[in-house]
C-alpha cells in the first residue's frame, strides 16, 4: 500500500477500534440484563418448578445470583477482563464456559468462513458477468437462482443436500466434523490443524465434512452478494467515469478492474459484513442438521437451561466476531474509497 | 497549420435508437461535416439536437445494443465505423480524445488523478507507471495545475471543479491526439472558470496543432473559439458557415434565434428574444421542416416539403425562407 494511504488508514483504524470497544461494553451490559429478564431462571431450570424455597436460596447463593444485579454485572466484567466467564450450569455443568466456547467456536467459524468464501467467490464474478450481459439468458438464470437461494430455508436446503449427496449417493459424509483418525488437535480448526501437523488425511476428512453444510449455509449470502454485485455493476457501468475510461481506449481488463469493479465493490463489501451476522444465525440450524458440533447445539441447550455463563460467552464472542468483521469491512472501505479516509 | 485534406470527414451519419414498443428514433439524421487538421469546428444546438450523439458515434462509444449507426466516419482515410472494437480501442485516447461535460463525475472517484493520467500513457505509449508519472506531472503543469508533483496524488474530490476539468484536458491531450472532441466542457463550471478553460483549450490546440470539435449549446463559446460552425436542429445540420459570416449574417431563423437569445452587454434595456417552444415540438424531417412549428417566419412550403442542405460559397443552409441579409 502506498504511504499516502497508510497514514490516514491507520488513524481511521485506531478511531474505529475505540468505537468498537465501546460497542462491546454496551452490548455486554444489554446482554447481561436481557438474559436475567427472561422468564424462568437458572435455579428453576436446574431444580425444577417444585423445589423448596430453602434449596432455591442455597443454590442462588452458591451461584452468586442473590446479589444486586449491578454488583453481579461488575463482578462479571471484572472476571471477563481476566478471561474468566464462570462455570457452566447446564450445558456441561461444572465445565468452564470459556472452555466450552473454545471447543465449540472453531467449528462454527470454520463452517461460516467456508460458506462466506464459497458465496463471495461465486457471487462476485457471476454478478459482474450477469450485469454485463443484462437481459441475456445467463443474467436471467442467475437472477432466478439467487431468488431461489433467498427463498429456500437453509435447514430445508441442508436436508436436501444431505439426503442426495450423503445418504442417497454416498458422495460425502452424513454428519460430524471428521472421521476418527486420531488427529492431533492444535487450534480446534480441524482443517488448519491437519495442515499444521502435516496430517493431511485429517484436513481432507474435515474438509469433506464441511462441504455440504457450507454449501447449504452459503445459499443466502451467495444470493444477497450476487444481487448487490449485479446492481452495483449496473450502476457503475452507467457512470460517466466508465465512459471516460472507454474514451481513453483502455483495455477491457483495466476498465473492469480499476474503473468498474473497484467502485462496485463498495456496497458489496458492506453487504458481506452484514451477511456475517445472518450467517452465524444460519449456522445454528445447519449445524443441527449435520450434527456439526458448533455453537448451535450448545446455544440451544444453554437457553433451555438458562446457562448464563455459556450464553454470555458464546453470544458476546459471536457479537465480537460480527463487530470485528464489520471493522475489517470498514477498513477495506477506507482502503478502497479515499473519500471515507478524509471524512 | 491548416491543409485542405480533411482529418475527419463525417458523411451521412445516421444514428437510430430502437425503443421498445415505439417507433425507432433518429437522433442523428444524415449529418455530414469535415474537420481539417488543426481546425476548430463547432457543433451547436439545444439539448436533444443530436450533437452529443454525433460525437459519441465518432468515438464509437454508443451502447451497441438497440442502436444502429450508418454512414461514414473517415479519420485519416479509415472509416472508423468499420473498425473492429479492438482496433477502435487502440485509436481512442491516442488519435482521438474526448473531454466531457461534468468533470467530477467523469473522473473515477477512487483512483488518484495522477494514475488516471498515466494509465493512458501506459496503454498507448507502453510506458511503465513509474516512467509515466513525471510525464503526467508535466501534463498537469501544462494545463495550469499548480504544484503538480503534489497534486498528482490527489483524488478528484480533493480538487476544485476547474482543476478537475484541467485534469481531464490533460488526460485527453496525454498522447497528443490529432483530434479532440470537447462535449460541453464548460457547462458545469462557474462563469469565471469557463473563460479560463476556454482560453486554455484555445491555447493548447493552437500550440499542438490538434483539431478540435467543440460541442456546445452556447454560441458565446463558439464565437471565441471556432473557425467553422455547424448548427444542428432535430438531428440535422440546418446551417454551416465560417464563424464571422455566420455570426454577422445568420440566414437560418434558428441560428438567428439562437443569436437573439444571447444576453449582450451593449444592448442594455433591450429584451432578449427567446425561441418559443422546445425541441419536443419537432415535426419529423420526413415531410416538412422540423423547425417550422417554432419558426418566426414560416411559409406554407415549410410544412409540406423537407428543405435540403444547399451549399454555396462556403455556407450551407437548410431553409425555404431564410432570413434576409440586410444590405
Amino acid at each position: 500500500m502506498p504511504k499516502e494511504v497508510c497514514g490516514p488508514v491507520l488513524r481511521y483504524i485506531i478511531r474505529r477500534l475505540l468505537q468498537m470497544s465501546g460497542v462491546i461494553v454496551v452490548l455486554s451490559l444489554l446482554l447481561f440484563l436481557w438474559l436475567r429478564s427472561l422468564p424462568g431462571g437458572t435455579v428453576s431450570a436446574i431444580l425444577g418448578e417444585r423445589a423448596t424455597p430453602e434449596s432455591r436460596a442455597r443454590l442462588e447463593k452458591a451461584l452468586g445470583l442473590d446479589e444486586p444485579i449491578y454488583l453481579q454485572y461488575f463482578r462479571f466484567v471484572g472476571r471477563a477482563l481476566r478471561g474468566e466467564f464462570g462455570a457452566s450450569t447446564g450445558v456441561l455443568p461444572g465445565r468452564d464456559a470459556f472452555d466450552i466456547f473454545l471447543t465449540r467456536f472453531p467449528a462454527t467459524i470454520e463452517l461460516s468462513f467456508l460458506a462466506i468464501l464459497i458465496a463471495v467467490v461465486v457471487a462476485i464474478p457471476l454478478g459482474y458477468v450477469a450485469a454485463r450481459s443484462r437481459g441475456g439468458w445467463l443474467d436471467n438464470a442467475s437472477v432466478v437462482a439467487s431468488l431461489i437461494g433467498v427463498a429456500v430455508p437453509v435447514f430445508f436446503l441442508a436436508f436436501l443436500l444431505k439426503y442426495f449427496f450423503a445418504i442417497k449417493w454416498g458422495l460425502l459424509p452424513v454428519s460430524g466434523r471428521q472421521e476418527s483418525l486420531g488427529c492431533t488437535r492444535v487450534t480446534g480448526f480441524f482443517v488448519l490443524d491437519g495442515l499444521l501437523t502435516r496430517e493431511f488425511d485429517c484436513s481432507w476428512s474435515a474438509l469433506r465434512h464441511l462441504i455440504l453444510p457450507a454449501f447449504a449455509l452459503a445459499s443466502i449470502p451467495f444470493a444477497v452478494v450476487f444481487r448487490i454485485t449485479r446492481a452495483a455493476v449496473l450502476d457503475v457501468l452507467d457512470e460517466d467515469y466508465v465512459r471516460t475510461a472507454e474514451a481513453k481506449g483502455l483495455t477491457k481488463q483495466v476498465i473492469r478492474g480499476r474503473h468498474v469493479l473497484r467502485n462496485a465493490m463498495l456496497p458489496v463489501v458492506t453487504t458481506i459484513g452484514l451477511q456475517v451476522g445472518a450467517l452465524l444465525a444460519g449456522a445454528v440450524l445447519t449445524e443441527k442438521v449435520f450434527a456439526f458440533g458448533g455453537i448451535g447445539e450448545a446455544l440451544a441447550i444453554a437457553f433451555q437451561m438458562r446457562d448464563y455463563s455459556v450464553l454470555q460467552v458464546l453470544i458476546l464472542m459471536a457479537a465480537t466476531v460480527f463487530v470485528v468483521v464489520n471493522l475489517l469491512v470498514d477498513i477495506s472501505y477506507a482502503v478502497i474509497d479515499p473519500r471515507v479516509r478524509t471524512r | 497549420m491548416m491543409s485542405d485534406a480533411p482529418l475527419l470527414s463525417v458523411e451521412d451519419l445516421t444514428v437510430t435508437f430502437g425503443r421498445r414498443g415505439q417507433e425507432p428514433f433518429r437522433a442523428v439524421d444524415g449529418v455530414s461535416f469535415q474537420v481539417r487538421p488543426g481546425q476548430t469546428v463547432g457543433l451547436v444546438g439545444e439539448s436533444g439536437c443530436g450533437k452529443s450523439v454525433t460525437s459519441l458515434a465518432i468515438m464509437g462509444l454508443l451502447p451497441q445494443r438497440g442502436n444502429t449507426v450508418s454512414g461514414r466516419v473517415d479519420f485519416e482515410g479509415t472509416n472508423l465505423l468499420e473498425l473492429s472494437t479492438d482496433d477502435m480501442r487502440d485509436r481512442r485516447g491516442r488519435d482521438i480524445a474526448m473531454v466531457f461535460q461534468d468533470p467530477l463525475s467523469s473522473l473515477n472517484p477512487v483512483v488518484p488523478v495522477g494514475v488516471q493520467v498515466t494509465e493512458v500513457l501506459e496503454r498507448h505509449r507502453g510506458m511503465t507507471r513509474k516512467a509515466a508519472m513525471p510525464v503526467a506531472a508535466d501534463l498537469l503543469r501544462r494545463v495550469g495545475i499548480p504544484d503538480p508533483d503534489r497534486r498528482i496524488k490527489d483524488y478528484p474530490h480533493q480538487m476544485s471543479g476547474g482543476m478537475r476539468q484541467r485534469a481531464l484536458i490533460a488526460i485527453a491531450l496525454a498522447c497528443a491526439p490529432r483530434l479532440l472532441i470537447a462535449d460541453e466542457p464548460t457547462t458545469a463550471l462557474d462563469v469565471t472558470i469557463q473563460a479560463q478553460i476556454l482560453a486554455l483549450l484555445k491555447e493548447l490546440v493552437e500550440d499542438t496543432g490538434t483539431a478540435l470539435i467543440m460541442i456546445t449549446h452556447d454560441l458565446g463559446v463558439v464565437a471565441g473559439l471556432c473557425d467553422e460552425v455547424n448548427v444542428l436542429y432535430g438531428g440535422r445540420i440546418v446551417e454551416r458557415g465560417a464563424r464571422h459570416p455566420l455570426f454577422r449574417d445568420p440566414r437560418h431563423p434558428y441560428t438567428n434565434g439562437l443569436l437573439g437569445s444571447i444576453p449582450r452587454l451593449d444592448a442594455v434595456g433591450e429584451r432578449l428574444t427567446p425561441i418559443p417552444g422546445s425541441v419536443a415540438d419537432n415535426l419529423p424531417w420526413d415531410h416538412a421542416c422540423a423547425f417550422a412549428p417554432r419558426c418566426s417566419q414560416p411559409i406554407e412550403r415549410c410544412t409540406q416539403v423537407t428543405p435540403v442542405l444547399e451549399e454555396s460559397f462556403g455556407r450551407a443552409l437548410r431553409c425555404h425562407n431564410p432570413v434576409e441579409v440586410p444590405r
